[in-house]
């Protein structure tokens, strides 16, 4: 037998040139494979398996180690509007401890990255992809005016804690959490040190991502295994999890020749952002909403068992192309294969029926609403 | 048992009275993870020695799987295709994919042993 996986681990060769984040000893000692992502050796899985941490998130709650992920202060007076200039979202007026998605457009409206924007005391805190974290850097240091000091912060970790217990077992080590809704964020001490904590995640259950100082990341990781409800979930599940969420992968689901509307995140848009279109590919966003787009981002649920990953190409009865598959996979919870897909919206809508090229095959498909699992964020008190 | 055989591809083969068993090694279904689907091949069909006879799918990503000598397929496990957990439970037993009856004479010169199976993992 072939294929990619089994390639990749009987012939790459440990490579030395992968960072590694402050919880590399931990992942060892649990039985993690480790796979190269973004530059970052990372816990693809524990022993537990894809299946089992998946089905553990969704049940009780899941400790992710996202230290990859890029992690950005903005200081300096008017960050907020100058960010604006930058990104869609409504900056201006977000309030001290709340949090927005939002995304870096080009000219062209393409989404240059994703990332989430929180303001703290005296500065405003991004949290971005990793592949993207150098460009970002850049993107930031050129683009924003001199009097603003683009900080990175290599010596900080952060930790997903996601789940239906997720707030009982945070509350334990930072009580104040325990007020928070979806979207806040709280700055707080964790064993003595700074530690940034959202009610946010990427796994559509209601949960917390935490910066914090790499020092005691492994420490206050075990103190979070320490909890019954708590298991390690390495990146594969996090991959399914946010698939069934209908959240976006960028470099998958999104990227820099899809624009926000076509990739259905117009929400993240307000409207007097639209009004002034005063931000880097707002022409393209306003044409966009305007002139509608060819392709939207919708889900897909194919009929049998087999996946449909991405690339695969969507086909009409008469085997017309529609579209294709940005990110397909099988679903833990549903235990059902999953995808999301960009389909000439002119054609086809939630309802109809498509057919998945999968080695040969037209194999039978339903387009419908996303995400595939409702999301369980905590809106309400 | 018969006679056991391995593939380069990480596929076993037991032969008994020319029939051959096929599944993947324990080192495969460790590697690729959780499965959650198999593709098996028609019954009848006759295959050559290297065609890619089945699809085993995990979480990750989808896998070839090879035949590992020619032959008619005569039985398929229907159980593997309905649970595919089973091969990640039991690869060398219960999670079997496919048995081949065999021509007289089966060239086995491409398959391994166990002891060079082993020394190919440890490369």
């Amino acid at each position: 037998m072939r294929g990619s996986v089994l390639e990749q681990e009987l012939l790459s060769a440990p490579s030395d040139a992968l960072k590694t984040t402050p919880l590399d000893a931990l992942h060892r000692e649990q039985g993690a494979r480790m796979v190269p992502f973004a530059g970052w050796s990372m816990p693809v899985q524990y022993k537990a398996g894809i299946i089992a941490e998946h089905l553990h998130c969704r049940a009780r709650a899941g400790l992710f180690d996202v230290s990859h992920m890029g992690q950005i202060s903005l200081r300096g007076q008017g960050a907020d509007r100058e960010l604006e200039a930058l990104v869609p979202a409504d900056i201006a007026r977000l309030p001290r401890g709340r949090q927005r998605y939002t995304q870096f457009l080009n000219q062209a409206g393409g989404i240059i990255d994703d990332l989430m924007v929180s303001r703290l005391a005296g500065r405003l805190f991004l949290v971005v992809n990793a592949a993207n974290a150098t460009r970002d850097l850049d993107h930031l240091r050129i683009f924003l005016p001199p009097q603003i000091e683009v900080i990175a912060h290599p010596e900080r970790a952060l930790l997903a804690l996601q789940g239906p217990r997720a707030g009982s077992v945070l509350a334990r080590f930072v009580p104040a959490t325990s007020a928070m809704r979806f979207m806040d964020v709280i700055e707080d001490r964790i064993m003595g040190e700074d530690a940034v904590i959202s009610r946010s995640g990427y796994t559509g259950e209601d949960g917390f991502e935490i910066s914090l100082p790499a020092g005691i990341a492994e420490k206050f990781a075990r103190a979070l295994l320490e909890c019954p409800e708590v298991a390690l979930v390495g990146l594969g599940a996090r991959d399914t999890l946010r698939l069934e969420a209908g959240l976006c992968l960028h470099g998958q689901d999104i990227g820099p020749k899809i624009n926000p509307i076509a990739a259905g995140l117009g929400w993240s848009i307000p409207r007097r952002r639209r009004m002034m279109g005063d931000f880097t590919g707002a022409d393209a966003v306003r044409a966009a909403l305007r002139d509608g787009v060819s392709h939207k981002r919708v889900g897909i649920r194919p009929e049998g068992r087999a996946v449909a990953r991405a690339h695969t190409a969507i086909v009409d009865q008469n085997g017309d192309v529609l579209g294709e598959v940005c990110s397909g996979g099988f679903s833990p919870t549903l235990n059902a294969p999953i995808a999301m897909g960009y389909v000439r919206f002119d054609r086809v809508g939630v309802g109809s029926q498509i057919f998945l090229q999968v080695r040969g095959q037209n194999l039978p498909a339903q387009i419908v609403d996303l995400p595939f699992v409702a999301q369980q964020y905590r809106k309400e008190d | 048992m018969g006679q056991l055989l391995f593939t380069r591809d990480h596929e076993w083969v037991r032969l008994e009275g020319g029939v051959a068993t096929v599944g993947i090694t324990h080192h495969a279904a460790e590697a690729l993870g959780d499965l959650v689907f198999v593709e098996l091949p028609d019954l009848g069909r006759p295959v050559m020695a290297g065609e890619t006879v089945a699809v085993v799918e995990s979480v990750k990503a989808a896998s070839d799987v090879y035949a590992p000598l020619s032959g008619t397929v005569i039985e398929v496990n229907q159980a593997l295709a309905d649970d595919p957990a089973l091969g990640n439970r039991d690869p060398g037993g219960e999670g079997w994919f496919y048995k081949l009856a065999l021509e007289t004479d089966p060239d086995l010169s491409g398959l391994l042993d166990i002891h060079e199976y082993r020394a190919l993992l440890e490369e």
